[in-house]
């Protein structure tokens, strides 16, 4: 029998170290935001022959385009990100790569203006608001029955808000190796990683309503634990069919959503962690009214952790 | 129950053909999918309107005067679907699925169409300088440009195979231009395109000398054939009322998109295969009609997105893939409760009643958060300038949930009954349930 719930300052210890990672990175790297939220130009160009990558980046600066973003997609395949470009601004850049480097086509080009990144970041977190507020309320509500559905509800957050810092965390440094930017897709990652994640407690949560409602002298840590364990081969399944099919995106598929497919993988493990692990732990903790012990126990780890 | 089933089932095959069709024949008109601008190539464009030339109260008429000019134009591209809207108070949406010549598109939209003549003057630099030709009519002094041409250009070949670009002016324009030809015979005047000279074929601006005082018609001489036909059509099609800047601008070529297609459906054709593999290995027989399940939900939720239609993007084919692995949620959700059933020594029959009954609320529970997720997501698409990806890959997972809670609920329940009563129901292992082996 798995003792999940007795191992939970563990389990919360490791979140913790994650989450402090992704926030160091987050502040010191931090995240490059994409066109569509910081306006510029993003163009896909694709040599002929195999150029390096520190070539064109010097061809640009030659070209009066000092500071841009270049990310290497294959070979001779590149996505420059450069200021917002006019027509003929984009045409003479065109022109002068191809009379360095031989000819050159250019798949896809997009452009955004200041106006519209900045109506798309409004957008973009008003989603975000909406998105928490709403399922809040909606666990809140489908745990009305149960004797403390506040704590349910809260719970179910705070896993999600650990499943988005830590996609956030993790997304920060693969932006600083790989220069990937923080576009609408990673946005729509980021809210299908809240629902998924919120989707694998609510199972969890469920079982415990249901275990509770059969006998509610049990013990609580115990009837937890059983609910986890009941349920752990769900959770598990059910998130292996889902990497399984993101992965194939990720192989087959590639740059274009890139952002999308790799929020998603880092969100469905965060996911599935933070849901077993995390949220009826805390459940535990706050039954117990352990948070003073929660929060005296936390410099001793950090001490232990840097030991 | 075994009538009721065999009635649900029969439904379900009905439904299974009915999907099928919908497929592979044109149906309601629907004769392919249609896919997004990232799919198929093309532009999507945002231009923002200029007012400050124009009268206050007369905004909205030189916007939609725009609108039709820019329409006239595409329909020189002969694009099939073209979008061309109207947005909020100031802003036009171009949008040119599949089109390929995507550079000559965007010349086409954005550019005035107004040919200026000008004069050549001795600046005080003791320079030559091209001024608007101008003269007074009517009391008021105006400049001399196409504004003043009837919509009835055309291109024709002189005697020597010289190219012509024919026009006649309109009454005021016949008199505007009747006075300042006859001031400046023997001078040359010069044709400028939206503020530019205008180059010929041999790439010198074409400037004629004026040989006598011109009223009714005249004719532009030195372009190429080509260019000729381009302008005398954006002639035709009229003048954009006002300046318009574009201010999102999204180019794909179509080739990319073809490979996008591709690349999806070789994601979605494996990542399927794994998600059965791993069913079947687990759940053994259950898994086989998850399995069943699985391709029954992947054609009807194909059949919906081409009856509907939803258009499809890449982030689209992604959130759909992703709604397969998703798909099975429910399966295993109903699996893992039957297996539990059963081995408190419930029989089949009532381990599947038990196993779907309990499972439900947890289906139910689990799915509302990411339905009030894909919802956000929508509106967020249909929000923000370019939000298709997001609109596509939302309605996509959406549609997907909804389906999947049908069948796992449906298909699987009415599958798994057929064993009820059957020798095969006895061997519960087949079910997964490996007695004396416990997971737990």
């Amino acid at each position: 029998m798995f003792d999940i719930i007795g191992k939970r300052f563990q389990f919360f210890l490791i979140s913790g170290i994650v989450i402090l990672i992704g926030i160091i990175s987050l502040l010191t790297v931090g995240l490059k935001p994409g066109i569509e939220f910081s306006s510029g130009s993003l163009l896909t160009v694709d040599f002929e022959q195999d150029v390096e990558q520190s070539q064109l980046k010097q061809e640009l600066a030659d070209l009066g385009y000092p500071n841009v973003i270049i990310q290497h997609t294959g070979a001779g395949d590149f996505l420059i990100r450069t200021p917002e470009l006019s027509s003929d601004a984009k045409a003479q850049l065109e022109e002068g790569l191809e009379a360095r480097f031989g000819s050159l086509t250019e798949p896809e080009f997009s452009s955004v203006s200041p106006m519209i990144a900045t109506e798309t970041v409004r957008t973009a977190f008003i989603a975000v608001a909406v998105a928490a507020v709403g399922i809040l309320l909606y666990v809140t509500w489908a745990f009305r029955r149960m004797p403390r559905p506040f704590h349910y509800g809260t719970c179910a957050i705070i896993a999600l808000i650990h499943d988005a810092a830590v996609a956030l965390g993790v997304f920060s440094i693969l932006g600083g190796i790989l220069n990937w930017q923080v576009n609408l897709m990673f946005i729509t990652g980021i809210l299908a990683v809240i629902g998924y994640s919120v989707n694998n407690t609510v199972v969890i949560f469920d079982r415990i309503r249901e275990n509770l409602r059969m006998d509610m002298s049990v013990n609580f840590e115990v009837v937890v634990n059983n609910s986890l364990v009941e349920t752990l081969g769900r959770s598990i399944n059910t998130s292996l069919t889902t990497l399984i099919v993101v992965l194939a995106l990720l192989f087959f598929v590639g740059v274009s959503i890139q952002n999308l497919v790799a929020v998603l993988i880092i969100g469905i493990i965060a996911g599935t962690f933070s849901s077993v692990c995390i949220a009826p732990s805390l459940l535990v903790v706050w039954d117990r009214g352990e948070w003073g012990r929660f929060v005296r126990w936390l410099p001793i780890a950090a001490v232990k952790a840097r030991k | 129950m075994p009538r009721k089933n065999t009635i649900v089932l029969l439904i379900i095959l009905a439904l299974f053909a009915f999907a099928i069709s919908a497929l592979v024949y044109p149906l309601w008109g629907r004769e392919a999918m249609r896919l997004g601008l990232d799919l198929q190539g093309g532009i999507h464009m945002v231009y923002l309107a200029d007012f400050s030339d124009i009268e206050p109260g007369k905004e909205t008429e030189a916007i939609d005067g725009a609108v039709a000019v820019i329409e006239r134009r595409i329909n020189i591209l002969g694009v099939t679907e073209p979008v061309i809207q109207k947005q909020g108070a100031d802003r036009i949406l171009v949008e040119l699925p599949g089109i390929s010549e995507t550079e000559r598109a965007k010349r086409l939209i954005g550019q005035t169409a107004l040919l200026e003549f000008r004069e050549l003057v001795i600046s005080e630099g003791d320079e030559e300088e091209w001024i608007p030709a101008t003269a007074t009519v009517n009391g008021q002094e105006k400049e001399l440009n196409s504004s003043y041409f009837k919509e009835n250009t055309y291109v024709t070949t002189g005697d020597f195979g010289e190219v012509l670009l024919l026009f006649e002016w309109n009454s005021e324009g016949s008199q505007l231009s009747g006075e300042i030809t006859g001031r400046l015979i023997g001078e040359p005047l010069g044709i400028f395109l939206s503020g530019e000279p205008l180059l010929g074929d041999d790439g010198e601006p074409i400037a004629p000398i004026v040989r006598s005082r011109i009223t009714d018609r005249g004719q532009i001489e030195g372009l190429s054939l080509n260019e000729a036909t381009e302008l005398s059509e954006l002639l035709n099609a009229g003048r954009i009322p006002l300046p318009l800047t574009p201010i999102y601008d999204q180019t794909v070529s179509p080739i990319l998109g073809a490979d996008f297609i591709e690349m999806s459906i070789k994601a979605g054709i494996i990542g399927i295969i794994l998600v059965m593999l791993f069913m079947i290995a687990y759940y053994r027989l259950s898994g086989v009609l998850a399995c069943l399940a699985l391709l029954f939900y992947g054609t009807l939720v194909l059949a919906l997105f081409k009856l509907i239609p939803v258009t499809l993007t890449l982030a689209g084919l992604g959130g759909f893939i992703l709604s397969i692995g998703m798909a099975v949620d429910a399966n295993v959700l109903i699996f893992e409760r039957m297996k539990e059933e059963i081995r408190t020594g419930r029989t089949l029959g009532a381990g599947i009643e038990a196993g779907f009954n309990r499972a439900w609320t947890a289906i139910r529970d689990s799915n509302v958060t990411t339905i009030i997720v894909c919802i956000i997501l929508i509106w967020v698409g249909n929000t923000v300038v370019g939000g298709a990806t997001v609109m596509g890959f939302a309605v996509t997972l959406l549609i997907g949930v909804l389906a999947s809670m049908f069948t796992a609920i449906v298909v699987t329940r009415t599958l798994l009954r057929l064993f009820v009563g059957t020798r095969l129901s006895r061997k519960t292992s087949l079910f997964s349930v490996s007695v004396g082996k416990s997971d737990v």
